[in-house]
This record gives structure tokens, sequence and C-alpha cells, in this order.
């Protein structure tokens, strides 16, 4: 059993800390675990935002989306997890580089934080980009800002730093002429398009953290595999970070719907379950 | 009452009662009801107790099976079950699972004109095994003090399950290392529930956990614990290697990567471990194909077809490259499969997989095939006919033709040798070069079935044993112990 030490919500984001001591001891940056709320839960794939090897714990912010993290979410402090596995997948390779640009959305925002980290302690100048649809959903701010030379920040409604989105804020600086690296982008898959995209005309060598549908992470099923400059690779054990250039960007968004219409029916089945014990609690 | 010969030979084989066709084909329960006590005794009977005992020699953990029978015969169910323990420490799983057509049975003197004649030794395992079981008469039987040595086994697939109960019972701590959540392998997360009841390779594992065998799941080692990393800092002796089945192998075809495209692995997996066959109450989903084309002629392609039909389809089809009789899956699924009228398109290989917009499959475009000239594995190569295209619907596609070995381990174990292939180099008894690691089953073989599998643990708890007894003084050496 894995024990959720710590909890808190940031809008549709999860932070969960959890106890995993062989974990925070193995893991490295880039890498990430394989969770289940409980035994009838998906498999779903997260990666670690942070580690401590004194306390054994591991840092996860989870996205809401979908019946299984959405039972995570409904987890308190003191619950326990029916599984976790990892490290998974190839650490980021972690070199100077020069100027290292990361660019995190949603739960990138802190899964960009120890690849922040490792660059900056590998002597990199490290820019950390993050973007949220408004100012109070970023979270893991003050860590991001220890570790980066510089913090950007883009807001859909403009309410802190750029109105835009990352590849705004990016496109920017290349514009004037800053000289970036490297660069490495964690977020939605759309997220990750457009700042590959933004990167491009520059060739400036991009990563991007794929996150295809998974199941048992260990390269077993093919379930993630994702198409790299027309060659099929599998993201767990492949991956997860890919030349953001050479990624068949409708070919993963395609395959990631696959089970969308599944989704509405077990929320709805979930839903329904919620409305009767309400109206249980009502006749009591 | 002894019978004579004569009386033996008069018996006909005892079949099992099966679930009918029409029903089961959409339960997931198990198909063959199993023997009872009066049929299990009867077709104990037929045993001749041959001079010969050909029978053990056709089994790869050599199972005293004439002996076990005779215990039967003498409704000694539960000592029977016991003794077959001495060699097989999962017998209920294999009585099920074992291809005895070609191993035990092929060689029994009452099937030498006809298999199908044979003394029925995997029914009468699964019946004892079952019986003892559902009687709570599995005992845990006494251990030897501990030696003090430590074996780390990672995966706990047929193979790793054997080397850990070998081991325990010679007196070592046996510590097992599995990536999923739940124990098993290729018997939980492949083998459909009507095949092999999920609940008894649960309580097969509880039997070995209650002699002492320890299980860390979630545990993925190559990642969580290099192979040195258990001899350095968790401090082990000795590590064996069976962590099974790798990557899955797509055709290299168009549409590959369509939605509705499934390796077999994802497909299994999904519907056995994930139980998304109980979906939404378990939450992994399944797509549901309607027409469902399954590629491959193996146990795992019967398998993903029988369970697809389970699942709902309307209409399932096995396309295979060779004919019938090259068919390596198991004679008694291709026969079940054919009962549930899945049908087989053979001699025949898709060149492509259509799709529509959404980019979700529709249908496949094969090439018919021919029998050739006999390739290296003494089949006859099956040789594509030209312009012999033919075109039909599905709307999911499942890939069961192999795989090929998994580098999480070898890729973090760089001086450890592998073949061209990738699979781990042995000796005859499971040695691989690094001094104190052993391996057996699929990462060594490539894909073969259960029973080998354990047969590679048994060798390599033997070495483990021999190896380590070795390196300490003579006298900690059991005084019985044979020396290959």
């Amino acid at each position: 059993m894995y024990e959720l030490i710590e909890k808190a919500e940031i809008f549709n984001v999860h932070k969960m800390v959890i106890k995993a001591p062989e974990i925070a001891n193995s893991i490295k940056p880039g890498q990430f675990v394989i969770i289940m709320g409980n035994e009838y839960s998906e498999r779903i794939p997260i990666t670690v935002s942070d580690w401590n090897t004194d306390t054994g714990a591991i840092t996860l912010y989870v996205l809401e989306l979908g019946i299984s993290t959405l039972e995570l979410a409904r987890m308190k402090a003191g619950d326990s997890l029916y599984a976790v596995t990892g490290p998974l997948g190839i650490p980021s390779e972690i070199k100077n580089y020069g100027t290292v640009a990361l660019g995190g959305g949603c739960y990138g925002i802190g899964g960009i934080y120890p690849i922040a980290k490792a660059c900056k302690e590998a002597g990199n100048k490290v820019i950390s980009i993050i973007e949220a649809r408004y100012s109070s959903m970023f979270y893991h701010e003050k860590e991001l800002h220890a570790v980066s030379d510089q913090v950007l920040y883009a807001t859909s409604d403009g309410s802190k730093g750029k109105k835009g989105k990352v590849e705004d804020v990016i496109g920017e600086m290349l514009e004037e002429g800053v000289k970036i690296d490297h660069a490495f982008f964690m977020g939605c898959t759309q997220m990750l398009e457009r700042c590959s995209e933004a990167t491009r005309p520059y060739a400036i060598p991009t990563k991007v953290a794929l996150n295809s549908i998974m199941l048992d992470g260990t390269g077993m099923c093919g379930a993630c595999r994702v198409s790299i400059g027309g060659e099929t690779k599998f993201a767990c054990v492949d991956g997860p970070e890919f030349d953001g250039h050479k990624v068949d960007w409708k070919e993963l968004n395609r395959r990631k719907s696959a089970y969308t219409e599944h989704e509405a029916v077990v929320y709805q089945s979930y839903s329904h379950g919620c409305l009767a014990e309400k109206k249980l609690r009502q006749e009591l | 009452m002894e019978l004579t010969a004569k009386e033996r030979m008069a018996i006909e084989r005892h079949g099992m009662a099966e679930q009918p066709p029409d029903l089961r084909n959409r339960n997931f329960e198990e198909v063959p009801y199993g023997y009872t006590p009066e049929e299990a005794v009867a077709e104990a009977q037929r045993c001749l107790n041959c001079k010969k005992r050909q029978c053990i020699s056709g089994c790869p953990v050599e199972v005293p099976i004439p002996e076990f029978i005779a215990l039967v015969a003498e409704e000694k169910f539960a000592e029977a079950a016991r003794l077959i323990k001495t060699k097989n420490v999962l017998p209920a799983i294999c009585g099920r699972v074992c291809p005895q057509e070609t191993q035990c049975e092929e060689v029994c003197v009452r099937g030498k004109k006809d298999v199908t004649k044979a003394v029925a030794i995997g029914n009468l395992e699964r019946f004892v095994a079952d019986y003892e079981r559902e009687n709570n008469l599995m005992e845990v039987p006494e251990l030897p003090d501990k030696n003090g040595f430590k074996i780390a086994v990672i995966g706990s697939g047929p193979s790793g399950l054997t080397v850990a109960g070998d081991l325990i019972q010679l007196g070592y701590e046996a510590t097992i290392y599995e990536a999923f959540h739940l124990g098993g392998g290729v018997l939980v997360y492949g083998i459909p529930e009507f095949r092999l009841p999920k609940k008894i390779v649960e309580k097969e594992i509880g039997a070995l956990e209650d002699l002492g065998v320890k299980i860390y799941y979630n545990s993925v080692i190559g990642r969580l614990y290099k192979v040195d990393d258990l001899f350095n800092i968790m401090g082990f002796n000795a590590v064996y290697i069976g962590v099974g089945a790798g990557l899955p192998i797509f055709l290299n075809v168009p549409g590959m990567n369509l939605n509705g495209v499934f390796s077999a692995n994802e497909y299994l997996t999904r519907s056995n471990l994930m139980k998304s066959y109980l979906f939404p109450k378990y939450r992994t989903p399944m797509v549901i194909g309607k027409k469902v084309a399954v590629l491959g002629g193996g146990n795992v392609a019967m398998d993903s077809a029988r369970t697809a039909l389970r699942l709902g389809a309307e209409k399932v089809t096995i396309v295979y490259r060779r004919a019938r009789e090259q068919m390596p899956a198991r004679a008694a699924e291709v026969h079940h499969a054919e009962e549930e009228k899945i049908e087989f398109r053979l001699l025949s290989s898709p060149v492509e997989i259509y799709g529509n917009e959404q980019g979700w499959a529709t249908g496949m475009k094969c090439q018919r095939y021919e029998l050739g000239e006999p390739d290296e594995s003494g089949r006859q190569r099956p040789v594509p006919i030209e312009n012999s295209f033919f075109e039909f619907d599905c709307d999911q596609v499942i890939v069961a033709i192999g795989g090929q070995a998994n580098p999480l381990i070898t890729a973090t174990t760089p001086d450890m040798k592998v073949n061209k292939w990738g699979y781990i180099e042995v000796d005859d008894w499971g040695r691989t070069n690094k001094e104190f690691v052993y391996a057996g089953g699929d990462i060594v073989t490539g894909a073969a079935t259960v029973i080998s599998a354990m047969g590679a643990g048994r060798r390599a708890a033997k070495a483990i044993h021999e190896d380590l007894m070795k390196e300490t003084d003579e006298t900690l050496r059991p005084p019985d112990e044979e020396v290959e």
C-alpha cells in the first residue's frame, strides 16, 4: 500500500504526495509512474514532479480527466493508493546545452520542474515558461523559480504574464533573437504540437513528453505506440520524450481519443450512483 | 479389486462435460466442468501402469504420472495432488493449459494409434488439484531450516513461481519482483478466465506465499533496480530472470496504427488483467468490435478470438498464413474455437488494413498463400499467390503473431549475453554468462508454453542450488541431493 501523505487541489489538477521510498530512491528527471487508486481503477501514467529521498515521498500532479483520475481526486491524505509502479520510461537527457527553454502547461507545470532542476545543476541557463487559463491556476511556482534563471508566464485572460500560450512567449523570444539551444515541453498534446511548431523554423532541438494511452508501461502491450519520423515507437519504453519535430500529431490525437465514448458511459454510471446516494441521504 | 489389463483396455476415455458452445460463447465461465470423482476413478483405471514409463519422460517437469494415477484409482485424490506437487507446484493450472497431446499423452501407450485415446492425464491432474483445493485439503509442507541464502526472482509467471516454489522448499529465502499489481504473469494477463479461472491462480500463488515466498508487486526490475543492484544493494545471492513475453510484433503493412488495431497482449491484458469485460465496474475500457479479425494461428490467437466473441462480437475471423495442420495452437483450442463458430481464413495474410476518415479500422485486404518447400522449421513455407487478393469488412483487428525480446532488463545489464534476437543466452540449466544470474521461460526461448517455462524454472532452481552449495561448506549440501 502506498500512503497518500498530502493532497491539495489546484482547480482540476490535484497534488498528490505519496509514500514510495523505493521509487524516490531510483527515479530520475523525465520518468513517470503508473498508479491505480483502487483495484478497479485504470492504470494511469503520471509524470513525477518531485521526490525526497529522506522522507521517501514522491509528488505527482494529476489532471482530473475521466473516471479513474476523478476517483484519485476524491482521495484524502491518509488514504492509500492500490498501486504505484515505477520509475518508468527513459530519463530526460540532461547535459550542458547552454540555454534551455522548458515549457509546461496543465500537469506539465509541475512536470518540467525536475528537468529544469537537473538542467540548472548541469550548468545551463534555464528559462521556464508556464501557461494557464488564469493566474490563480499556477502552482509549484516557488520551486520552479528556485531552479530557473527566468520564469515567464502566459495566461489565456492576460491576468499574469503574456496573454496567450507558451508558444507565443517562446515565439516572441525567438523572433527577438534570444538564443535557445534546447527545448523541453510537457502538457496536453495540442500544446506540445504548437510549441514544436514554434521551435521548428529555428531548428531548435525539441523534446516533448508524450502522453499516449498506456496499459502496462513495460513495452508489453503496444497500446502507447506513436509514429516518430515514420517509425513506430512505444512511448513507455522508447520514450516518453521524443523529437517534437518528428511526431505524427494527427495519429497521436486520434489514438488518444479511442475511448472518449467509454468515458461518457462510465461517468454517467458514476454520477447516477452519486445522485442515488444523494437522494437516499435526503430521504433519510 | 485389481483390474486385469484386458479390463483396463476395455474402458473408453472419459471426456469432460463442457458448457455447450452456444451458451459459453457469451460468458466468461470456464468451458469444461471437470470430472466427477466417479469419472476420475474410471479414467484412472485405464492406466496400464507400464514398466517403461514413457509418460514421465514426456513431461518437462517429470511428474510421477503412473503413481499419481494409481492413487486416483484408489480414490486417494488429495494424496495424488500432493504427489504431483513434489514435481509441479501448479497442478491446477497445468492440468488446464498444458499441451498434453504433444507431451505426456502423446507417448502414452493407450494413445499410440490415436492420441485422443490416451489416458486423460491432464484431466486427472486438474481433477485432483481442484479436489484438494475445493475441499480445503491443501497442506503447507514442512520446510527445512533456512540455509541463509536469498534468491531474487524477476517475474511471477509460471517459471518464476516454479523457481521460488522449488527453492523455498530447499531452505532458501525466495523473493519475487512482479511488474504488475497482481501475480501470475501470463496466467493472469494472457490466458482468459474461461480457460483458466483467476481464482485458481490466486489460490496457487497464495499457497506459495503460505510457504514463505515474498512477492513485491508493482516492481519493474531494470528500472527500479538493476540486476546488479539486487546483489549489491539488496543482498541477494542469486537472481533468476523469468520476465516472459516481450514487445508485440505488428505487421509491416499500412493501417497498423489505426484505432481498433490491437496487439493481442493489449487486448487480452485489458480483458483479463484489467477485467474490462466487467466494465464499467472495472474502469479500464474496451472497444467492442462487431466484426473482428484475429491475425495468427497460435493459442494467443485462439484466446483473442474467443474473448472477442464473449465480449459481444457478431463475427470473428482468424486469418492465418499457413494451413490448419500447421497452426501452433493446441488441438483442443482450435476445436473449441471451431465449435464456437469462429471462422478460419487459412493460407491468407493481410496486405493492408483499411480505415475510415476518423481513423478507425473498417476492413482488410488479404493475399492468398499456398504451401511451398519446407523451411528451416520443417514446416512447408507459405508462398503468396500472385493477384489473389480478397477483402472483407472488420472494425477490429487483433494482432497475435508473436513478439520480440523485451529489452528492459538486458539493456540495463550490458554484461549479460543475449543472442541476435535479444533473448538471454543460457546453458542447459539456465545459467547465463553472469555468475549467479539465471534465466528461463519466454525471455530465453521466445514464446512457448506454460509447462516448458516451468521446466526451465525447475532446471534453474537445481542449478542455483548446486552452484550456491558449491560455494559453501560441503556439510550444508543435503545428503540426498542428486548431482546432475
